[in-house]
């Protein structure tokens, strides 16, 4: 998220922020669509996916969603106060 | 028959003094240190002659002689009026609301004794 | 491995829980744990979603359907990736209006309704009794298990005998750490800390019996999958329904379960630690589950046919002969079980207190909020009865079942109940419309259909709903068939319930709120919910009236204890710009005071306590103007134009208050004279009459000596005076000096109360002191401050006026300061009076009985402000009481 020259525009800043926020918003949606894919196996191959493979599945979306997440939650809690007041962090972008 | 004079005053001391002045002159002293009763008390035995303080727990001297005046079973007793203040405002104050003579503390004996044979004429 | 030596570990690891919790709770009351309040310890801590269904259950289920358990996961992770949509406002609302439980969060929303309040705890009590027998169900099957590996084979009565002795050690730890004080936010660190252990605890172990299995037990992953290929439930034919459903019901009871909403928004410190919790908690869910599928396969593989899936995280290392590994499982199914137990008691216990036994044992108080005695050891109290109930509730519901059923069937049942109440939150948060008809329908509705559909044929066939019913619906009525509402059967049952339930309680809700008209307080509770992250000044509930600002005092003593509550109104009054303890009752004050009480007994409570204290209360025109969406506006954009005149405001309170003071000091100086012409006259006089009656020689002996002691007595009086005035004026200009020196505090009040000629047999005044809080050291000028003292003493013997006159002293140490309140039993001073009685010559009864010029609080003011400490009046506590304050070390 660092940018490397001095952002010549502040309204950037925020303006990246707002975007990584929608981002997160589509989070859970991209992750409970994605959870859903397994069920569309049914059909011709079943041989072919079993258990395992639904599993490995789900799994591999589960810790690209963690990680996802993980990722948005520094710069769309910029700026933004805790109920109590918070802490403010340093601004990293 | 002696004559009798009423002292409304809360200072122990005070008192003491008035009566022993007093009574060495012929006089029967009757005191009385609250305020609130101390109308109610005049009008029981009526005096020839009452000293009366200003500052008085309850009730002030200028109350009490206000309803004095204004009763007139009693309204015609003499006031010697006491103050420890000794301001000109309340000694027009005390004539105002009809008070024989008018003496600030300290006094002297003679002061008293003098003031108090001239009142009961 | 003798079963002994396992109950013996099981109550090492119960005492480890004890000790951690205590010493967590220690270390927050003094305020140095800054790792209590982490976002590790907040992500672990949420970690009671997985309970004993979890960590035994999981695997059964996994056992029996396959892939079909992780989706009890997967809701919870949705929504906490997804906490910028949900959690967050939850989160807000849930701080801004000092919410205690979910019960309270819908009844606040609505109107401050109590009835609202008791329908959700009375759905959270039916939804969560049979998941709380299930805890202890898992704990003494798993029980069982070793028992029977010793060679020991447990009956009935030794599992009910089991389950009551887990059921007391429960109800003794959460009463425990769970109602020490009526905390105004309602956390409990001791809890939380002691849960965040058993959240590793329990992971660790789940994860160490999965690593075995795969790489001790099969021949690590490939071989693992190859297993999984192999066995039973190798085909996927996961039915989408039931995969879609569960995910929403899951994800649903996350933030609908009490106990979810207990650990996640009551206990929550800020929102940062929600932010890591939001990736943090995931990982952690992910990571329960991840050898869940290997163990059932493993499972299945080895173990006897027949043998119970639910226990297979036990049985496996056992048949392993594993012992320490099965021990160490077993720890982490006792932790998943205890702590969803604690959690569970204490967001119940609270709802229970809060919205049943409180509003019933107030309203058979007929002095109302005024009430005598504390009302905090009554809410404590009806707290711990409510742990016990909830408790005896659980335990009760396990004898019955007879813990048949297999464990993941009971926690679907329940988890539809709980979710009961989501339309009603969510129309809370994002819907200004949703009002208390609409809500209290909607949760009606679905709560009788998730116990016609779901929960009564729960107890199985014949048990309470008969089979008859069950194939042709009550009195024949085939629409109403529990599992085929609508003559739409085939479906399955829990899908079904779901469904049903959910869409029509919904429907119900926005139908009943569409056609009902709110309340102004909905609507200003609506308007508060829906713009939380806009609203900061808070609409107005109370218009001003005549409601003394002590009696309000009083009250809050009671819920909130003096110090707290002294602390709350001071500091009001200072924001105000006044002094003292005693704000004007302005519309934001009560708004604040209401919230702080809310902490404490719920918001329709203390709603309904401050509103018997201000009955002309009713809200305005003006306050529903705030209510409509273009006055909302426009608020907005002149907030800061009303912050400007709130300023404003305050400083013409403050010119205000200086005025009156420069007034009063005026009209002071020349009473001040006046006064001291007089003080200084009367003695004269009787010096002057008496010294004349001595010289003219007419008294006798005895008079005469008489006479001459009073005019002894007037001089000293005299000098007294003057010495009094002198001592003030020093003081006044700051040339006094100080000597200090250290000395115990138990020893300046004993001086004190004999200087002040106070008996110790107790004849006349009686003083009732604390021995154990004097028990402390100070640096100051002993002879100033026991002046101040005895100054205090005799007034008290003064001025009391009760039949049986009594002083208490009640020292508190703060850490810096040190403060002493002296309160007797008398009368008390009148509000109009208690500015007045620091200011010189200020003698309240007649002078006589005072003895004193009236100068001795002005000279105990003085004295305090060169000490560095304060003396003053302190109302509402029945007699007269001044507190001093004098700081325990020397600043300099």
């Amino acid at each position: 998220m660092a940018d490397k020259k001095a952002p010549i525009f502040l309204a950037r800043k925020s303006y990246q922020r707002r975007r990584l926020r929608d981002a997160s918003r589509v989070l859970p949606i991209a992750g409970g669509i994605a959870f859903m894919i397994p069920l569309m196996w049914h059909g011709d191959d079943v041989t072919e996916r079993g258990t395992s493979d639904a599993m490995m599945f789900v799994f591999g979306v589960w810790i690209v969603l963690v990680l996802l997440a993980a990722l948005l939650v520094r710069p769309t809690r910029e700026e933004d106060e805790g109920p109590t007041g918070g802490e403010k962090e340093q601004d990293v972008l | 028959m002696a004559k009798r004079v009423l002292v409304i005053e809360d200072e122990p001391n005070i008192i003491e003094a008035i009566s022993f002045i007093l009574s060495r002159d012929g006089w029967t002293v009757h005191t009385h240190s609250d305020g609130e009763t101390a109308n109610m008390r005049i009008k029981a035995t009526p005096p020839d002659v009452i000293i009366l303080d200003v500052m008085l727990p309850g009730k002030s001297g200028y109350d009490i002689l206000r309803d004095l005046r204004a009763d007139q079973d009693v309204s015609g007793i003499p006031v010697l009026m006491l103050t420890a203040r000794g301001q000109t405002r309340d000694r027009e104050l005390a004539e105002e609301l009809g008070a024989t003579k008018f003496m600030s503390k300290p006094f002297s004996n003679a002061e008293v004794l003098e003031n108090v044979r001239g009142l009961a004429g | 491995m003798s079963f002994n030596l396992l109950i013996f570990v099981a109550l090492l690891y119960a005492a480890l829980l004890f000790v951690v919790a205590f010493i967590a709770d220690q270390r927050a009351k003094l305020g140095r744990a800054r790792w209590l309040g982490s976002p590790a310890i907040y992500t672990l801590s949420l970690s009671i979603y997985c309970t004993a269904w979890t960590f035994y259950g999981a695997v059964g289920n996994a056992a029996r359907n396959g892939l079909e358990f992780v989706t009890i996961y997967l809701g919870p992770t949705l929504v906490m990736v997804g906490w910028w949509w949900f959690l967050r406002k939850l989160v807000w609302v849930g701080r801004a209006q000092r919410v205690t439980s979910i019960a309270d969060l819908i009844s606040s929303r609505f109107g401050k309704s109590t009835p609202l309040g008791v329908l959700v705890t009375v759905i959270a009590i039916i939804a969560a009794t049979p998941y709380i027998a299930l805890q202890l169900q898992s704990v003494v099957q798993s029980l069982a298990v070793f028992a029977d590996s010793s060679g020991e084979a447990w009956g009935n009565s030794d599992l009910n005998r089991a389950a009551l002795w887990v059921s007391i050690g429960l109800a003794l730890f959460t009463i425990l750490f769970g109602t020490r004080n009526l905390d105004a936010n309602e956390k409990h660190h001791g809890i939380v800390t002691a849960i965040a252990l058993e959240a590793i605890v329990k992971l660790c172990a789940l994860v160490a019996v999965g690593v075995f299995v795969v790489w001790g037990m099969t021949g690590g992953v490939r071989d693992t999958l190859a297993l999984i290929d192999a066995s039973p439930i190798s085909e996927w034919e996961q039915s989408g329904g039931r995969w879609a459903g569960l995910i929403f019901v899951s994800a649903a009871a996350f933030v609908c379960l009490p106990r979810m909403f207990q650990v996640m928004v009551v206990e929550n410190e800020q929102e940062s630690h929600l932010a890591t919790a939001s990736w943090a908690f995931p990982l952690y869910l992910l990571a329960m589950s991840l050898f869940v599928l290997p163990i059932a396969v493993v499972g299945l593989e080895v173990m006897p046919e027949g043998s119970n899936p639910d226990l297979f995280v036990l049985t496996l290392p056992l048949s392993a002969s594993q012992e320490g590994l099965a021990v160490f499982s077993f720890l982490g199914g006792f932790s998943s079980a205890t702590s969803m137990v604690i959690v569970a008691t204490i967001a119940l216990a609270t709802m229970v207190s809060n919205h049943i036994v409180v509003p019933i044992w107030l309203s058979s108080q007929r002095e109302g909020a005024l009430m005598s005695g504390d009302v905090r050891s009554v809410v404590i109290g009806a707290r711990r009865f409510s742990i016990v109930a909830v408790l005896v509730l659980g335990y009760l519901y396990f004898r019955t079942s007879g813990g048949g059923s297999a464990l993941a069937a009971i926690g679907l049942v329940s988890f539809t109940g709980a979710i009961q109440v989501l339309p009603a939150i969510i129309g809370a948060l994002f819907w200004r419309g949703a009002t208390r008809v609409g809500a209290s329908a909607g949760l009606t509705v679905g709560l009788a259909i998730w116990a016609w559909t779901l929960f009564l044929p729960s107890f199985g066939p014949n048990a309470i709903i008969t089979e008859s019913v069950m194939a042709s619906g009550p009195f024949g009525i085939e629409w109403l068939r529990p599992q085929a509402l609508f003559g739409i059967g085939g479906q399955d049952p829990l899908l079904h319930a779901v469904f049903w339930s959910m869409s029509l309680n919904a429907l119900i809700f926005v139908i009943g709120s569409v056609f009902s008209f709110p309340t102004p307080l909905e609507r200003l509770q609506g308007a508060q919910f829906v713009n939380v992250f806009e609203n900061t000044g808070g609409a107005r509930n109370w218009t001003p009236s005549a409601a003394a600002s002590e009696d309000l005092l009083i009250m809050s003593q009671r819920l909130l204890g003096a110090t707290e509550a002294q602390k709350v109104f001071q500091q009001a009054a200072e924001k105000q710009g006044k002094t003292g303890y005693l704000p004007d009752v302005t519309p934001e004050f009560i708004q604040q005071l209401e919230r702080e009480l809310a902490g404490s007994v719920g918001a329709a409570t203390a709603h309904a306590m401050i509103g018997q204290l201000l009955p002309g209360a009713s809200i305005s025109v003006e306050d529903l103007m705030a209510v409509a969406d273009e006055a909302a506006q426009i608020m907005e954009y002149s907030s800061r134009l009303e912050a400007k005149s709130r300023e404003q405001e305050r400083t013409a309170r403050q010119l205000r208050q200086a005025n009156e003071k420069l007034t009063a000091l005026s009209v002071q100086k020349d009473a001040f004279l006046s006064q001291i012409s007089h003080e200084l006259r009367t003695p004269m006089t009787s010096i002057r009459a008496f010294s004349e009656i001595l010289q003219d020689e007419n008294a006798d002996d005895a008079q005469r000596i008489r006479y001459a002691g009073i005019i002894h007595n007037e001089t000293m009086r005299l000098t007294r005076l003057l010495d009094d005035l002198l001592d003030l004026s020093f003081l006044e200009n700051g040339q006094v000096v100080l000597n200090k020196r250290r000395i115990s505090l138990r020893k300046l009040l004993n001086q004190a109360i004999s200087s002040a000629g106070i008996n110790a047999d107790g004849a006349g005044l009686k003083i009732n002191r604390t021995p154990q809080d004097e028990d402390v050291s100070l640096t100051t000028d002993p002879d100033r401050l026991s002046q101040v003292f005895i100054n205090l003493i005799s007034n008290a013997a003064k001025y009391c006026g009760a039949d049986a006159p009594e002083l208490s002293s009640i020292v508190r140490n703060l850490g810096a300061d040190l403060q002493i309140d002296f309160v007797d039993n008398g009368e008390g001073i009148s509000v109009e009076n208690q500015t007045m009685i620091f200011e010189k010559f200020s003698r309240l009864t007649d002078h006589r009985k005072a003895g004193g010029a009236g100068l001795g609080l002005a000279i105990c003011r003085e004295i305090m402000q060169r000490l560095d400490g304060s003396v003053s009046y302190l109302p509402g506590q029945g007699g007269a009481a001044f507190r001093v304050t004098v700081p325990l070390s020397d600043p300099e």
